[in-house]
């Protein structure tokens, strides 16, 4: 009597669907692969956007679907991609120091090459020394497991403190904003050990693949963020389907009923919030070599904070209206920002949409939240009722 | 008939007003109870108390044949041993389907891994089934929750709890804002799941009270003020003095 789980969710075959044409078509006009009507820049904006569309999923989940209103989802997804950046930073450092000396009539030793790719790296902030935290740096395996390993245990920590204590509505989100912040301010520092507000940088060299020209690696990076999307969409489709998914809208609705039905809220909610985190790290992980720098101001609480106004205003409850939110609206802010609107010239005043852009998606939020409280995604359940 | 709920010597105050004042309660498997009372007597905290919502200041709750202490337990697993309850004010998952709403409640295994590895059963289906021709929703099966009558909503609130599959069953207020003949169901309902297990109704309206036909018991300042049949209560002095007096 068991249908197979796509069966069961024709939406997601059609988001499947949407996706893979969607790369087909990037990749027949892409500058590496196809025709180049699209440069390679572009390519990378749109493999950030779909990892952008990653992050908005998980926020859809824990906020549309559990209601919990997390705004520090951002600090999961910068971690992920401070944890890769490391390793980025270290081999590629570590192979242009081996060039250099390899010149040198003594053979240098692995201490002096040690010393030489630390003073590479930490030269900006006045340190040559590894710090603790780049300990597993020199191993990709190591960092990528870190991707997906302190993003969990921060969430699973700060998650199971908060949600024991009964702490919801606002006050989480509160609570959430301030562990993001903490994570910047802490990131800014110097001695953090990871570059202050340099950050790391030069990410979009992947070590190894030197002679490969950017316009093939971009590709490589798009297809992976458009198979991480598709993949973390039927992970959270599945998740929400079947029981598991009453149980997360129930906690949503009134979750002191689920308590009286003998459920353990508090057991649910983690294991939402921990989830979501693991896929916004992995999200961020592929987001940062496509965008070739992080740095504290990343995680900074307002990241969040649009990532909330993305699904607000994709229409959350509704895993392919978070998707739209953030694809439209983040293309929308690269076009506005980067100079693509043309600014209006009122004569006394001229309208400077780098500036203005901001006060329009406020504006737009607001509309959104007090007239259109479904956002773009509710306008498909539209369409689907009149087909009926 | 054994003991399966005991309460005794227990008292709760807040901010220096004593709600629960020394109160010993004692109920039977299977039995049916009525608690009646004027407001502020108590009655809502007691339920609060037996639920895990709100800890005790002192005093002694046991529970079942082991005499499990349900002090300092959570919510949750009160619910799991078998305590189920009902809010005065129907409070189903109105976004979800009725049968949903069943599934969430059907006796299974609760922990997070559990149910999303979950896989529907016949056997869960049937009972599903069963119990939505036992509170008269197998028609609205598929309907939003949302989109039934109170009435309704308070039945399918009553069909989750014996879906829960409970030993004891709180039921507050489950007359209130009915028609007549939704109350004369709802009797037969409550009547019908206390031949298998304990049910305590908390209840205002003394003419519903009178058609559960069963012993009753009498809540004043916190605690006990009478117990008995209803007739034998309605003529206690004190009772009256405390309903009528003021």
């Amino acid at each position: 009597m068991q249908r197979s789980f796509l069966a069961q969710n024709p939406s997601v075959m059609w988001f499947l669907a949407a996706l893979g044409l969607f790369t087909v078509v990037v990749t027949l006009l892409a500058e590496g692969t196809g025709t180049a009507l699209i440069s390679t820049s572009f390519v990378k904006t749109l493999g950030k956007v779909l990892c952008l569309c990653l992050i908005a999923i998980a926020m859809d989940v824990v906020w549309g679907y559990c209601g919990i209103l997390s705004l520090g989802h951002f600090a999961f997804f910068g971690i992920g991609g401070y944890s890769v950046g490391m390793w980025l930073m270290y081999a590629r450092t570590e192979a242009i120091v081996e060039t250099s000396m390899a010149s040198s009539v003594i053979p240098p030793t692995s201490a002096e090459v040690q010393d030489a790719i630390a003073a590479q790296i930490f030269g900006v902030v006045g340190a040559s020394e590894f710090p603790m935290i780049w300990m597993f740096s020199h191993s990709l395996v190591l960092q990528l497991l870190m991707v997906v390993l302190v993003p969990g245990l921060l969430a699973l920590v700060f998650g199971w403190l908060a949600f024991r204590s009964r702490v919801t509505g606002v006050y989480l989100s509160i609570l959430t904003q301030a562990m993001t912040l903490a994570l910047a301010l802490y990131l800014l520092q110097n001695d953090s050990g990871l570059r202050g507000n340099n950050g790391l940088s030069g990410l979009q060299n992947i070590p190894g693949f030197d002679d490969v020209p950017q316009s093939t690696i971009s590709m490589v990076f798009f297809w992976a963020s458009a198979a991480a999307l598709g993949a973390g969409y039927v992970l959270f489709a599945r998740v929400l389907s079947g029981k598991m998914g009453s149980v997360i809208r129930a906690v949503r609705d009134d979750e002191v009923r689920v308590r009286f039905l003998g459920y353990h809220v508090e057991s649910y909610k983690l294991f939402v919030f921990t989830l979501t985190a693991i896929v916004a790290g992995i999200a961020g992980a592929l987001y940062y070599p496509q965008a070739g720098i992080i740095n504290p101001t990343e995680v900074a609480p307002i990241a969040s904070i649009y990532l909330a106004v993305w699904v607000a205003i994709g229409g959350r409850g509704r895993l392919y209206g978070s998707v739209i939110g953030a694809a439209f609206v983040s293309l929308l802010a690269s076009w506005f920002t980067g100079g693509g609107a043309p600014n209006i010239n009122l004569g006394v005043y001229e309208i400077l949409w780098t500036e203005w852009w901001l006060v329009l998606l406020g504006a737009s939020f607001v509309a959104v939240t007090l007239f259109f409280p479904g956002g773009i995604g509710s306008l498909f359940d539209r369409l689907k009722g009149d087909a009926k | 008939m054994s003991t399966l709920l005991e309460l005794s010597g227990v008292s709760v105050s807040f901010d220096g007003f004593k709600a629960i004042n020394n109160l010993s309660f004692q109920i039977g498997e299977p039995e049916l109870r009525a608690i009646i009372g004027p407001n502020g007597a108590g009655k809502t905290t007691f339920m609060d108390i037996v639920t895990g919502k709100t800890k005790p200041d002192e005093g002694r709750i046991v529970f079942g044949e082991k005499n499990i202490s349900l002090i300092g337990m959570s919510e949750s697993k009160i619910a799991r041993e078998g305590v189920g309850r009902k809010f005065q004010k129907p409070t189903v998952f109105e976004a979800q389907t009725v049968r949903e709403n069943l599934a969430m409640a059907l006796k299974n295994p609760r922990g997070p891994f559990e149910v999303l590895f979950y896989r529907k059963t016949k056997e869960g289906a049937e009972r599903i089934e069963a119990l939505a021709e036992q509170i008269g929703l197998t028609e609205e099966l598929t309907r939003v929750a949302g989109e039934l009558s109170h009435g309704q909503k308070q039945w399918l609130e009553i069909g989750m709890l014996l879906a829960q599959e409970p030993r004891l069953l709180l039921v507050d207020e489950p007359a209130a804002g009915m028609t007549p003949a939704e109350r004369e169901k709802t009797t037969s309902m409550l009547v019908e799941a206390a031949k298998t297990r304990a049910v305590v109704v908390v209840e205002h309206d003394m003419e519903f009270v009178r058609r559960l036909n069963c012993k009753v018991t009498v809540l004043h300042e916190g605690s006990v003020l009478a117990e008995g049949s209803l007739d034998h209560v309605t003529q206690n002095p004190e009772v009256i003095e405390v309903y009528l007096g003021r």
